[in-house]
Protein backbone atom coordinates (compact mmCIF):
# COMPACT_ATOMS: atom_id res chain seq x y z
CA UNK A 1 0.00 0.00 0.00
CA UNK A 2 1.66 3.52 -1.17
CA UNK A 3 1.74 6.23 1.43
CA UNK A 4 -0.55 8.00 -0.88
CA UNK A 5 -3.59 6.29 -0.28
CA UNK A 6 -2.89 6.22 3.03
CA UNK A 7 -3.01 9.66 3.69
CA UNK A 8 -6.25 9.84 1.59
CA UNK A 9 -7.46 6.90 4.03
CA UNK A 10 -6.49 8.19 6.92
CA UNK A 11 -8.70 11.67 5.77
CA UNK A 12 -11.68 10.38 4.74
CA UNK A 13 -11.66 8.18 7.70
CA UNK A 14 -11.61 10.36 10.41
CA UNK A 15 -13.83 13.27 8.10
CA UNK A 16 -16.19 10.81 7.25
CA UNK A 17 -15.91 12.01 3.51
CA UNK A 18 -14.58 10.48 0.56
CA UNK A 19 -11.98 13.37 -0.75
CA UNK A 20 -10.91 11.04 -4.43
CA UNK A 21 -14.67 12.01 -5.56
CA UNK A 22 -13.51 15.44 -6.04
CA UNK A 23 -13.49 15.88 -9.98
CA UNK A 24 -11.61 19.36 -9.98
CA UNK A 25 -14.41 21.39 -10.96
CA UNK A 26 -13.20 24.48 -8.74
CA UNK A 27 -16.48 25.25 -7.65
CA UNK A 28 -15.67 25.32 -4.02
CA UNK A 29 -12.10 27.75 -5.01
CA UNK A 30 -14.72 29.95 -7.30
CA UNK A 31 -17.10 30.56 -4.26
CA UNK A 32 -14.64 31.15 -1.22
CA UNK A 33 -13.78 34.41 0.28
CA UNK A 34 -10.05 33.83 1.62
CA UNK A 35 -8.70 32.54 -1.64
CA UNK A 36 -6.42 35.77 -1.23
CA UNK A 37 -4.85 34.52 1.61
CA UNK A 38 -4.46 30.99 1.04
CA UNK A 39 -1.26 28.88 -0.60
CA UNK A 40 -3.49 26.68 -2.26
CA UNK A 41 -7.22 26.70 -3.06
CA UNK A 42 -9.68 24.66 -1.50
CA UNK A 43 -9.60 22.64 -4.81
CA UNK A 44 -5.65 22.39 -5.07
CA UNK A 45 -6.16 21.21 -1.29
CA UNK A 46 -8.27 18.37 -2.28
CA UNK A 47 -6.38 17.53 -5.11
CA UNK A 48 -3.15 17.17 -2.98
CA UNK A 49 -5.01 15.02 -0.27
CA UNK A 50 -5.59 12.67 -3.19
CA UNK A 51 -2.04 11.89 -3.94
CA UNK A 52 -0.81 11.72 -0.63
CA UNK A 53 0.90 15.07 -0.53
CA UNK A 54 0.87 14.71 3.91
CA UNK A 55 3.29 17.23 4.37
CA UNK A 56 2.50 20.35 1.87
CA UNK A 57 -1.19 19.88 2.92
CA UNK A 58 -0.53 19.88 6.61
CA UNK A 59 2.21 22.50 6.56
CA UNK A 60 -0.10 25.10 4.40
CA UNK A 61 -1.63 28.27 5.68
CA UNK A 62 -4.69 27.28 3.65
CA UNK A 63 -6.18 25.13 6.21
CA UNK A 64 -5.66 27.93 8.83
CA UNK A 65 -7.14 30.83 7.15
CA UNK A 66 -10.11 28.73 5.77
CA UNK A 67 -13.11 30.55 7.88
CA UNK A 68 -15.06 27.58 8.48
CA UNK A 69 -17.60 29.75 6.46
CA UNK A 70 -18.96 26.58 4.73
CA UNK A 71 -19.20 27.89 1.01
CA UNK A 72 -17.78 25.41 -0.36
CA UNK A 73 -19.54 22.79 1.36
CA UNK A 74 -22.67 23.75 0.36
CA UNK A 75 -21.43 24.15 -2.92
CA UNK A 76 -19.24 20.88 -4.09
CA UNK A 77 -21.45 18.62 -6.60
CA UNK A 78 -19.53 15.61 -5.07
CA UNK A 79 -21.43 16.05 -1.76
CA UNK A 80 -17.71 16.44 -0.30
CA UNK A 81 -18.30 18.18 2.70
CA UNK A 82 -14.89 20.58 2.67
CA UNK A 83 -15.08 22.27 5.63
CA UNK A 84 -15.22 19.44 7.36
CA UNK A 85 -12.18 17.83 5.96
CA UNK A 86 -10.50 20.87 6.93
CA UNK A 87 -11.48 20.77 10.01
CA UNK A 88 -10.16 16.98 10.46
CA UNK A 89 -6.54 18.52 8.59
CA UNK A 90 -6.41 21.15 11.57
CA UNK A 91 -6.93 18.75 13.82
CA UNK A 92 -3.96 16.19 12.10
CA UNK A 93 -1.59 19.20 11.96
CA UNK A 94 -2.34 20.05 15.62
CA UNK A 95 -1.25 15.97 16.52
CA UNK A 96 1.59 16.65 14.55
CA UNK A 97 2.68 20.18 16.12
CA UNK A 98 2.79 21.81 12.91
CA UNK A 99 0.73 25.24 12.87
CA UNK A 100 1.81 27.55 9.72
CA UNK A 101 -0.80 30.26 11.31
CA UNK A 102 0.20 29.60 14.69
CA UNK A 103 -1.41 32.42 16.14
CA UNK A 104 -4.79 31.23 14.78
CA UNK A 105 -4.29 27.51 16.68
CA UNK A 106 -3.01 29.97 19.80
CA UNK A 107 -6.67 31.45 19.61
CA UNK A 108 -8.41 28.78 19.82
CA UNK A 109 -6.61 26.86 22.57
CA UNK A 110 -6.95 30.07 24.72
CA UNK A 111 -10.76 30.26 23.84
CA UNK A 112 -11.18 26.29 24.78
CA UNK A 113 -9.02 26.76 27.58
CA UNK A 114 -11.25 29.38 29.00
CA UNK A 115 -14.54 26.91 28.56
CA UNK A 116 -12.93 24.73 30.12
CA UNK A 117 -12.18 27.13 33.53
CA UNK A 118 -15.69 28.32 33.32
CA UNK A 119 -17.94 26.54 31.17
CA UNK A 120 -18.60 29.42 29.42
CA UNK A 121 -16.03 31.93 27.75
CA UNK A 122 -14.52 34.64 29.29
CA UNK A 123 -12.89 37.16 26.98
CA UNK A 124 -10.42 38.66 29.58
CA UNK A 125 -8.94 35.24 30.02
CA UNK A 126 -9.00 34.61 26.46
CA UNK A 127 -7.12 37.96 25.60
CA UNK A 128 -4.76 37.55 28.29
CA UNK A 129 -3.99 34.05 27.54
CA UNK A 130 -3.60 34.66 23.77
CA UNK A 131 -1.55 37.49 24.19
CA UNK A 132 0.98 35.53 26.33
CA UNK A 133 1.45 32.55 24.21
CA UNK A 134 1.94 34.75 20.43
CA UNK A 135 3.58 38.05 22.17
CA UNK A 136 1.01 40.47 20.58
CA UNK A 137 0.60 42.78 22.95
CA UNK A 138 -0.29 45.36 21.12
CA UNK A 139 -2.76 43.85 18.78
CA UNK A 140 -6.20 45.61 19.56
CA UNK A 141 -4.91 47.40 22.94
CA UNK A 142 -7.68 50.23 22.03
CA UNK A 143 -10.38 47.97 22.04
CA UNK A 144 -10.43 46.61 25.39
CA UNK A 145 -11.08 50.58 27.28
CA UNK A 146 -13.97 50.53 25.00
CA UNK A 147 -15.35 47.56 25.32
CA UNK A 148 -15.39 48.74 29.20
CA UNK A 149 -16.92 52.06 28.63
CA UNK A 150 -19.52 50.15 27.06
CA UNK A 151 -19.84 47.63 30.03
CA UNK A 152 -19.38 44.81 27.42
CA UNK A 153 -16.19 43.51 29.05
CA UNK A 154 -16.69 42.01 32.48
CA UNK A 155 -14.11 41.16 35.24
CA UNK A 156 -16.54 38.91 36.62
CA UNK A 157 -17.38 36.05 34.27
CA UNK A 158 -20.13 34.73 34.27
CA UNK A 159 -20.16 30.30 35.14
CA UNK A 160 -21.42 27.25 34.78
CA UNK A 161 -22.83 25.81 38.05
CA UNK A 162 -22.80 22.25 37.33
CA UNK A 163 -18.98 22.37 36.23
CA UNK A 164 -18.17 18.71 37.25
CA UNK A 165 -19.97 18.18 33.79
CA UNK A 166 -17.95 20.80 31.57
CA UNK A 167 -14.54 19.23 32.77
CA UNK A 168 -16.23 15.66 32.66
CA UNK A 169 -16.76 16.70 28.17
CA UNK A 170 -12.65 18.11 28.54
CA UNK A 171 -11.21 14.72 29.82
CA UNK A 172 -13.61 12.26 27.38
CA UNK A 173 -12.33 14.95 24.52
CA UNK A 174 -8.60 14.34 26.16
CA UNK A 175 -7.64 17.96 25.91
CA UNK B 1 -53.09 36.10 22.19
CA UNK B 2 -52.27 32.53 23.03
CA UNK B 3 -48.63 32.66 24.32
CA UNK B 4 -45.92 30.34 23.73
CA UNK B 5 -43.32 28.90 25.97
CA UNK B 6 -39.83 28.41 24.51
CA UNK B 7 -36.57 27.82 26.19
CA UNK B 8 -33.82 30.50 25.16
CA UNK B 9 -30.08 29.76 24.87
CA UNK B 10 -28.22 33.23 24.62
CA UNK B 11 -24.74 31.98 24.75
CA UNK B 12 -21.83 33.99 25.80
CA UNK B 13 -21.41 37.10 24.01
CA UNK B 14 -24.97 37.88 24.01
CA UNK B 15 -24.06 38.40 28.09
CA UNK B 16 -21.11 40.77 26.72
CA UNK B 17 -20.07 42.13 23.42
CA UNK B 18 -24.00 41.67 21.88
CA UNK B 19 -25.37 42.62 24.78
CA UNK B 20 -28.09 44.04 22.74
CA UNK B 21 -28.67 41.37 20.88
CA UNK B 22 -30.12 39.88 23.73
CA UNK B 23 -31.84 42.94 25.39
CA UNK B 24 -33.79 43.54 22.66
CA UNK B 25 -34.12 39.96 21.76
CA UNK B 26 -36.26 39.76 25.01
CA UNK B 27 -37.85 42.87 24.60
CA UNK B 28 -39.69 42.10 21.27
CA UNK B 29 -40.27 38.54 22.57
CA UNK B 30 -42.02 39.28 25.24
CA UNK B 31 -44.23 41.98 23.45
CA UNK B 32 -44.93 39.73 21.00
CA UNK B 33 -46.53 37.09 23.47
CA UNK B 34 -43.60 34.67 23.38
CA UNK B 35 -41.91 33.66 26.72
CA UNK B 36 -38.63 33.05 26.76
CA UNK B 37 -37.27 30.61 29.25
CA UNK B 38 -33.34 30.55 29.65
CA UNK B 39 -32.16 26.95 29.80
CA UNK B 40 -30.78 26.37 33.35
CA UNK B 41 -27.00 26.52 33.25
CA UNK B 42 -26.48 26.49 30.20
CA UNK B 43 -22.62 25.96 29.07
CA UNK B 44 -20.55 27.83 25.93
CA UNK B 45 -20.98 25.87 22.40
CA UNK B 46 -17.64 25.85 21.50
CA UNK B 47 -18.19 27.97 18.43
CA UNK B 48 -15.52 27.75 15.88
CA UNK B 49 -13.02 26.83 18.38
CA UNK B 50 -13.85 23.57 19.29
CA UNK B 51 -14.72 21.85 15.93
CA UNK B 52 -11.46 22.95 14.69
CA UNK B 53 -9.25 21.63 17.18
CA UNK B 54 -11.43 18.50 18.40
CA UNK B 55 -14.39 16.54 17.00
CA UNK B 56 -15.85 15.09 20.54
CA UNK B 57 -15.88 18.83 21.71
CA UNK B 58 -17.69 20.13 18.96
CA UNK B 59 -20.43 17.49 19.70
CA UNK B 60 -20.36 17.61 23.12
CA UNK B 61 -20.52 21.06 24.10
CA UNK B 62 -23.29 22.04 22.86
CA UNK B 63 -25.23 18.41 23.13
CA UNK B 64 -25.24 19.23 27.00
CA UNK B 65 -27.37 21.62 26.24
CA UNK B 66 -29.81 20.16 24.40
CA UNK B 67 -30.38 17.65 27.09
CA UNK B 68 -30.89 20.28 29.63
CA UNK B 69 -33.81 22.13 27.63
CA UNK B 70 -35.45 18.79 26.48
CA UNK B 71 -35.02 17.05 30.20
CA UNK B 72 -35.87 19.47 32.48
CA UNK B 73 -37.93 22.33 30.18
CA UNK B 74 -39.25 20.01 27.51
CA UNK B 75 -39.34 22.89 25.38
CA UNK B 76 -38.31 23.81 21.69
CA UNK B 77 -35.19 26.03 21.20
CA UNK B 78 -34.71 29.41 20.20
CA UNK B 79 -31.23 30.97 19.84
CA UNK B 80 -30.54 34.33 18.64
CA UNK B 81 -26.94 33.93 17.70
CA UNK B 82 -26.15 32.06 14.36
CA UNK B 83 -23.09 30.40 15.51
CA UNK B 84 -24.54 29.29 18.31
CA UNK B 85 -27.86 27.97 16.25
CA UNK B 86 -25.40 26.05 13.78
CA UNK B 87 -23.61 24.37 16.91
CA UNK B 88 -26.61 23.54 17.86
CA UNK B 89 -27.92 22.34 15.16
CA UNK B 90 -24.68 19.88 14.40
CA UNK B 91 -25.16 18.59 17.83
CA UNK B 92 -28.61 17.62 17.16
CA UNK B 93 -28.17 15.88 14.06
CA UNK B 94 -25.47 14.06 15.67
CA UNK B 95 -27.71 13.29 18.80
CA UNK B 96 -30.02 11.76 16.46
CA UNK B 97 -27.88 9.76 15.20
CA UNK B 98 -26.20 8.40 17.92
CA UNK B 99 -23.03 9.40 17.03
CA UNK B 100 -22.25 9.41 20.56
CA UNK B 101 -24.40 7.01 22.79
CA UNK B 102 -23.82 8.91 26.52
CA UNK B 103 -26.42 11.48 25.63
CA UNK B 104 -29.95 11.29 26.53
CA UNK B 105 -31.58 12.93 23.80
CA UNK B 106 -34.42 11.91 21.99
CA UNK B 107 -35.44 14.73 19.60
CA UNK B 108 -38.70 15.63 21.56
CA UNK B 109 -37.53 19.27 20.63
CA UNK B 110 -37.16 21.55 17.72
CA UNK B 111 -34.19 24.00 17.48
CA UNK B 112 -34.39 27.37 16.17
CA UNK B 113 -32.93 30.71 15.16
CA UNK B 114 -34.16 33.29 16.58
CA UNK B 115 -34.66 34.94 12.83
CA UNK B 116 -36.89 32.39 11.41
CA UNK B 117 -38.66 31.57 14.31
CA UNK B 118 -39.79 35.47 14.18
CA UNK B 119 -40.13 35.26 10.26
CA UNK B 120 -43.26 32.39 10.65
CA UNK B 121 -46.50 34.38 9.06
CA UNK B 122 -48.05 34.27 12.71
CA UNK B 123 -45.49 36.29 14.11
CA UNK B 124 -44.92 38.53 11.22
CA UNK B 125 -48.75 39.30 11.79
CA UNK B 126 -48.51 40.10 15.24
CA UNK B 127 -45.77 41.90 14.56
CA UNK B 128 -47.43 44.37 11.88
CA UNK B 129 -49.83 44.81 14.18
CA UNK B 130 -47.36 46.34 17.00
CA UNK B 131 -45.50 48.91 14.89
CA UNK B 132 -45.75 52.30 15.94
CA UNK B 133 -43.40 53.88 14.27
CA UNK B 134 -42.60 52.66 10.69
CA UNK B 135 -39.37 52.62 9.67
CA UNK B 136 -40.25 54.09 6.73
CA UNK B 137 -37.56 55.52 4.34
CA UNK B 138 -34.49 53.20 5.88
CA UNK B 139 -32.42 51.33 3.30
CA UNK B 140 -30.90 48.69 4.43
CA UNK B 141 -29.01 45.07 3.43
CA UNK B 142 -30.29 42.27 5.13
CA UNK B 143 -26.88 40.47 6.26
CA UNK B 144 -27.38 36.86 7.04
CA UNK B 145 -23.48 35.60 7.21
CA UNK B 146 -22.39 32.17 7.28
CA UNK B 147 -23.88 30.26 10.23
CA UNK B 148 -27.83 30.59 9.92
CA UNK B 149 -27.75 29.13 6.60
CA UNK B 150 -25.05 26.83 5.45
CA UNK B 151 -24.31 23.83 5.14
CA UNK B 152 -27.73 23.32 4.93
CA UNK B 153 -27.46 19.31 5.52
CA UNK B 154 -26.81 21.06 9.36
CA UNK B 155 -29.54 23.76 9.68
CA UNK B 156 -31.94 22.64 7.23
CA UNK B 157 -32.22 25.91 5.72
CA UNK B 158 -34.66 25.14 2.60
CA UNK B 159 -32.64 28.17 0.70
CA UNK B 160 -29.47 28.15 1.85
CA UNK B 161 -27.90 30.37 -1.22
CA UNK B 162 -30.77 33.21 -0.65
CA UNK B 163 -32.30 33.08 2.67
CA UNK B 164 -35.27 35.91 2.53
CA UNK B 165 -36.34 35.85 6.57
CA UNK B 166 -34.79 39.08 7.47
CA UNK B 167 -36.41 40.67 4.71
CA UNK B 168 -39.62 39.43 5.83
CA UNK B 169 -39.14 40.63 9.44
CA UNK B 170 -37.76 43.96 8.04
CA UNK B 171 -40.62 44.79 5.69
CA UNK B 172 -42.90 43.65 8.20
CA UNK B 173 -41.54 47.03 10.00
CA UNK B 174 -41.58 49.37 6.81
CA UNK B 175 -37.51 48.95 5.83
CA UNK B 176 -36.97 48.84 2.55
CA UNK B 177 -34.48 46.09 2.00
CA UNK B 178 -32.57 46.40 -1.35
CA UNK B 179 -31.59 43.18 -3.14
CA UNK B 180 -27.58 42.59 -2.64
CA UNK B 181 -25.53 39.32 -3.79
CA UNK B 182 -23.34 39.61 -0.59
CA UNK B 183 -26.08 38.47 1.75
CA UNK B 184 -24.51 34.95 2.79
CA UNK B 185 -21.20 35.99 2.33
CA UNK B 186 -18.52 35.44 4.96
CA UNK B 187 -16.85 38.36 7.24
CA UNK B 188 -13.65 36.07 8.55
CA UNK B 189 -15.27 35.14 11.81
CA UNK B 190 -13.12 34.70 14.79
CA UNK B 191 -10.01 35.02 12.30
CA UNK B 192 -9.95 38.83 13.26
CA UNK B 193 -7.86 37.92 16.62
CA UNK B 194 -5.41 35.97 14.62
CA UNK B 195 -5.86 38.20 11.09
CA UNK B 196 -6.91 40.68 11.09
CA UNK B 197 -6.00 41.79 7.68
CA UNK B 198 -8.33 39.17 6.42
CA UNK B 199 -11.08 40.45 7.88
CA UNK B 200 -10.47 43.89 7.32
CA UNK B 201 -10.49 42.82 3.16
CA UNK B 202 -13.93 40.98 3.72
CA UNK B 203 -15.82 43.38 5.65
CA UNK B 204 -14.53 46.47 3.40
CA UNK B 205 -15.94 44.37 0.62
CA UNK B 206 -19.00 43.83 2.45
CA UNK B 207 -19.21 48.00 3.07
CA UNK B 208 -18.54 48.71 -0.50
CA UNK B 209 -21.18 46.49 -2.01
CA UNK B 210 -24.35 47.64 0.92
CA UNK B 211 -22.90 51.20 -0.71
CA UNK B 212 -23.22 50.58 -3.97
CA UNK B 213 -27.08 49.01 -3.82
CA UNK B 214 -27.55 52.34 -1.85
CA UNK B 215 -28.28 51.20 1.83
CA UNK B 216 -27.21 53.22 4.62
CA UNK B 217 -26.90 50.53 6.96
CA UNK B 218 -26.57 47.17 7.54
CA UNK B 219 -28.86 44.49 9.08
CA UNK B 220 -26.95 41.44 11.06
CA UNK B 221 -28.69 38.50 13.14
CA UNK B 222 -25.23 37.20 14.01
CA UNK B 223 -22.98 38.46 16.86
CA UNK B 224 -19.37 37.53 15.24
CA UNK B 225 -21.12 39.77 11.85
CA UNK B 226 -21.46 42.38 14.38
CA UNK B 227 -18.03 42.70 16.00
CA UNK B 228 -16.61 42.81 12.78
CA UNK B 229 -18.51 45.74 11.17
CA UNK B 230 -19.37 47.92 13.78
CA UNK B 231 -16.23 47.46 16.05
CA UNK B 232 -13.31 47.41 13.17
CA UNK B 233 -15.00 50.46 11.18
CA UNK B 234 -13.00 53.12 12.46
CA UNK B 235 -9.87 50.88 11.55
CA UNK B 236 -11.19 49.99 8.16
CA UNK B 237 -11.47 53.85 7.71
CA UNK B 238 -8.18 55.00 8.81
CA UNK B 239 -6.08 51.56 7.32
CA UNK B 240 -7.85 52.16 3.37
CA UNK B 241 -8.81 56.14 3.97
CA UNK B 242 -11.74 55.82 3.92
CA UNK B 243 -15.01 57.43 5.21
CA UNK B 244 -17.64 54.57 5.68
CA UNK B 245 -20.44 55.79 8.13
CA UNK B 246 -22.14 52.20 7.98
CA UNK B 247 -24.60 51.52 11.31
CA UNK B 248 -25.16 47.48 11.38
CA UNK B 249 -28.05 46.84 13.40
CA UNK B 250 -29.26 43.83 14.84
CA UNK B 251 -32.52 42.87 13.18
CA UNK B 252 -34.14 43.38 16.59
CA UNK B 253 -32.84 46.73 17.64
CA UNK B 254 -34.77 47.88 14.34
CA UNK B 255 -38.02 45.44 15.72
CA UNK B 256 -37.64 47.53 18.99
CA UNK B 257 -37.27 51.02 17.70
CA UNK B 258 -40.24 50.68 15.19
CA UNK B 259 -42.35 48.58 18.21
CA UNK B 260 -41.93 51.43 20.50
CA UNK B 261 -40.30 49.51 23.27
CA UNK B 262 -38.20 52.06 25.13
CA UNK B 263 -34.48 51.64 25.97
CA UNK B 264 -33.10 52.67 22.06
CA UNK B 265 -30.28 55.34 24.02
CA UNK B 266 -29.07 51.87 26.16
CA UNK B 267 -28.71 49.48 22.77
CA UNK B 268 -27.45 52.11 20.66
CA UNK B 269 -24.73 53.24 22.64
CA UNK B 270 -23.24 49.54 22.85
CA UNK B 271 -22.55 50.53 19.24
CA UNK B 272 -19.37 51.22 18.19
CA UNK B 273 -20.66 53.20 14.90
CA UNK B 274 -23.10 55.26 16.86
CA UNK B 275 -26.05 55.02 14.64
CA UNK B 276 -28.45 57.71 16.40
CA UNK B 277 -27.17 60.47 13.93
CA UNK B 278 -29.04 57.94 11.37
CA UNK B 279 -31.99 57.18 13.23
CA UNK B 280 -32.60 60.96 14.22
CA UNK B 281 -32.18 62.14 11.25
CA UNK B 282 -35.28 59.76 9.91
CA UNK B 283 -37.06 61.25 12.83
CA UNK B 284 -36.98 57.59 14.64
CA UNK B 285 -36.20 59.31 17.69
S1 LIG C 1 -16.40 21.70 -5.52
FE1 LIG C 1 -16.07 19.58 -4.89
S2 LIG C 1 -15.65 18.44 -6.77
FE2 LIG C 1 -15.43 20.64 -7.25
S3 LIG C 1 -13.23 21.01 -7.00
FE3 LIG C 1 -14.21 21.52 -5.06
S4 LIG C 1 -14.09 19.64 -3.83
FE4 LIG C 1 -13.68 19.10 -5.97
S1 LIG D 1 -15.14 26.83 4.43
FE1 LIG D 1 -13.03 27.54 4.19
S2 LIG D 1 -12.35 26.67 2.24
FE2 LIG D 1 -14.58 26.52 2.27
S3 LIG D 1 -15.27 28.34 1.20
FE3 LIG D 1 -15.24 28.84 3.39
S4 LIG D 1 -13.23 29.73 3.81
FE4 LIG D 1 -13.12 28.71 1.78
Amino acid sequence: MSVASDFLKEVNRRSGEAVQLCFQCFKCSLGCPVTFAMDFLPHQLMRLVQLGRKEEVLDSHTIWVCASCETCTTRCPNEIDIAKVIDTLRQMALEEEKTAEGDVAAFHKAFLDSVSHFGRLCELELMFWYKLRTKRFLDDLWLAPELLKRKKLSFKPSRVERIGEIKQIFKKAAL
Amino acid sequence: MNKMRVAYYPGCTLETTAKEFDITSRSVCAQLGIELVEIPDWNCCGASSAHETNDYLAIALPARNLVVAEQELGLNVVIPCAACFNRLKAAEKALLSRTYTEFDYEGKIKVYDLLSFLAQPEYVKRLKKKVVTPLKELKAVAYYGCLLCRPPEVTDHPQPENPMEMETVLKAIGVECLPWSYKTDCCGASLVVARPDIVHQLVKRLYDRALEVGAECIVTACPLCHANLDMRQKEINEKYHKHYYLPIFYFTELMALAMGIEGTETWAKGHFVDPRPLLEERKYL
